[in-house]
């Protein structure tokens, strides 16, 4: 059989790390319009639903823009942990966590007034999503428990406590039976950041967090550890950098990332605790932080082109009659593609028949 | 009929989906390969089976088709983890969105509807013990799960393909060396994990709870990944470990009709938070994850 071999290359190639998202975006993109075509949808409406229709107003880019903050910042979270090799894949959880901290200041006190209130449930919220990733840490360290399935479950437990305060205590009760809490007031609320848009402060603050990761990843020691630690753990242990301690910085980042994510989503656009507070967006973020190499500035661009598929993904649903799953599919085949683009960093294609004529040539 | 006698009667079937998934996923990990998308990939299997059930194709054909779909996503997640030597955690974890993407849209058209699921076949004798009786009145998959369970312990403890896989994951390199094809071994152990995976998701969707839901695996792709590790990859103990959960699932339903007054999300969540509890109390012992773990999980194999 003539199959190409993978060869290492002599150093990782800069030109495939930049090419990667892009081709993989291109490739994704493609098979799912074959996909849709396959299912009896225009192509061409789908294209331009998903594709071009989020950039074609301020309107909808504003709303690309607002959902661009939770994903950014999760993203950036998971990203550090990730280059430690510490796979925390619970954001999800994490992100709900953030959510219930925070509502918890304006269901408890809904006369309170002051612009003390935003920030605070901010604070609040990343502190629970921080407190809900110590479990996994404390698992992973103490217990020796594979992080993965410890976050993930907690995840599912998240989505179960959100809805026994949903259809319990937390229920409005003016709310018509619907599971979802009283509408917070107006101090709870993040203030906009542009007039007649949804988009608000937390941008700005997912933003910083970002420019705050890069120095961390790139200039400071502690960062190094970290990345030493996941890169090469027995010079790591050689050198003293302490495993367990790397364990619970990465999810303590990450839980605290998620769970801020989830407290700007309750204290913006939504404007109280729901059942659906969260579309995916602890797993999205996954792809986003791959898709931006665990690149702080990489992620910037990642989690926009996300936040596009996810507004692309509404619109195709509305104009080109797509299932609203159809950006499931995308994001996981786009994950995909981008880690068969990204082994062409590593490694380039050999082709067998190309050897063999020089070997035979005299 | 009392609560024991509710538990033991249905905790075999309520332990399929959870076995044959922890079984495929077992072969898999023994191979050296850390295949997180069962989720996903019983999903897939899931909607698959249902689909050919609600239009008359029968329950065999259904879990054929479930378990050459499941099967055919997994040797995608081989072809990047094995082939271009990807992440293994991250494919796994995009074979699994994928999967879950694409059963809800084939199953789209099919939400909440029902099939009927399969008559038990009864042990004469044995079925009419008091207490017991219920442990030997169960559905033909049930039994053949059983059987399955016994071939795979069988063959990793008596065959050469056996040894053959557990050499693969142990040390490629020497496996490599004695002439064995490591990536051919390992991508028919995915292939495998693929299609047991494509089984338990039609079990569950065709004959324990036989009607389609957006999600409704819910998680047990991932805690028949778990049980993997709380069996220390040894076949008996997953067994008893799929049991465990197939009793603790149905506990919840067995607590709401004695009428304990819990609230009903905390006994949805039983079943995750019994899977974080029994991971640290397994994992804490790490001689014996040492001992019976495979060497190799998840790193790509290189010439």
């Amino acid at each position: 059989m003539i199959l190409p071999t993978l060869v290492r290359r002599q150093r990782a190639s800069l030109k495939a790390t930049l090419l990667a998202p892009p081709l993989a975006l291109a490739a994704a993109i493609i098979l799912n319009l074959i996909l849709y075509s396959i299912m009896g949808r225009d192509p061409v409406a789908v294209v331009y639903a998903m594709i071009l229709e989020p950039f074609l107003s301020w309107s909808s880019f504003s709303e690309v823009l607002l959902k661009t903050g939770p994903l950014l910042l999760i993203a950036q979270g998971l990203a550090i942990g990730f280059r430690a090799k510490v796979f925390n894949i619970g954001a999800e959880g994490q992100f709900i966590l953030g959510a219930i901290f925070a509502s918890a200041i304006p269901i408890w006190f809904p006369e309170a007034t002051g612009g003390w209130i935003w920030p605070a449930m901010l604070l609040l919220g990343a502190i629970g999503g921080a407190l809900w990733a110590s479990i996994t840490a404390f698992w992973r360290v103490k217990l020796n428990a594979n992080e993965i399935l410890v976050s993930l479950m907690l995840s599912l437990v998240a989505a179960q406590l959100l809805y026994y305060l949903l259809l319990g205590p937390w229920k409005d009760p003016n709310g018509f039976n619907f599971p979802q809490s009283v509408m917070f007031q107006y101090d709870a609320m993040v203030p906009l950041l542009i007039d007649g848009t949804r988009v608000n402060v937390s941008l700005l603050i997912a933003l910083a967090l970002s420019l705050a990761a890069w120095v961390f990843m790139q200039k400071s020691f502690m960062g190094y550890k970290l990345q030493v630690g996941g890169l090469a753990p027995r010079a790591a242990g050689y050198a003293g950098f302490n495993e367990g301690w790397a364990i619970w910085l990465s999810l303590l980042i990450g839980g605290f990332a998620a769970g801020l994510a989830g407290a700007a989503e309750v204290a913006g656009p939504l404007g109280q605790l729901q059942r659906s507070i969260s579309t995916g967006y602890g797993y999205a973020a996954i792809i986003v932080a791959y898709l931006g190499a665990l690149h702080p500035l990489g992620i910037i661009v990642s989690s926009l082109v996300m936040a596009a598929i996810y507004i692309g993904g509404d619109n195709a649903m509305v104009s080109a009659d797509l299932p609203i799953a159809a950006v499931r599919v995308f994001q996981g085949s786009l994950l995909l593609a981008y880690l068969v683009a990204v082994a062409f960093v590593r490694y380039r294609l050999e082709w067998p028949h190309a050897k063999a004529a020089e070997g035979s040539a005299p | 009929m009392n609560a024991i006698e509710f538990i033991l009667a249905g905790m075999l079937a309520a332990a399929t989906p959870f076995l044959l998934a922890a079984l495929g996923e077992l072969v898999v990990e023994r191979a050296g390969v850390l295949n997180l998308g069962v989720e996903g990939l019983m999903a897939v299997g899931a909607v698959i089976a249902f689909i050919i059930v609600y239009h008359g194709g029968g329950h065999f054909l259904g879990f054929i088709a479930a378990g050459f779909a499941s099967a055919a996503l997994s040797l995608i997640f081989a072809l990047i983890a094995l082939g271009f030597r990807a992440n293994q955690v991250a494919t796994g974890l995009a074979i699994g969105i994928l999967g879950q993407g694409l059963s809800a849209l084939f199953g789209k058209t099919y939400e909440s509807l029902t099939v009927k699921g399969l008559p038990k076949i009864a042990i004469p004798g044995l079925s009419d013990l008091p207490v017991v009786g219920g442990l030997f009145a169960q559905d033909i998959v049930v039994w053949l799960s059983l059987l399955a369970t016994l071939a795979i312990w069988a063959t990793f403890a008596f065959t050469k393909t056996g040894l053959v896989i557990r050499a693969v994951g142990e040390n490629p390199k020497a496996a490599h060396a004695i002439g064995y094809p490591v990536i051919g071994v390992r991508v028919a152990a995915v292939a495998f994990g693929g299609m047991m995976a494509g089984f338990a998701g039609a079990y569950a969707s065709v004959i324990y709870t036989p009607l389609w839901a957006d999600g409704m695996i819910a998680g047990r792709g991932w805690i028949a990944i778990a049980l993997v590790v709380f069996g220390t990859w040894l076949t008996g103990r997953i067994f008893l470990g799929a049991c465990l959960f197939g009793a603790v699932s149905l506990m919840s339903l067995a607590a709401q009709a004695t009428g304990l007054d819990l609230p009903s999300q905390l006994l949805s969540s039983l079943p995750y938070l019994v899977t974080i509890l029994v991971l640290g109390i397994i994992s804490a012992d790490r001689r014996l994850l040492k001992l019976n773990g495979v060497a190799s999980l998840g790193e790509p194999f290189e010439r």
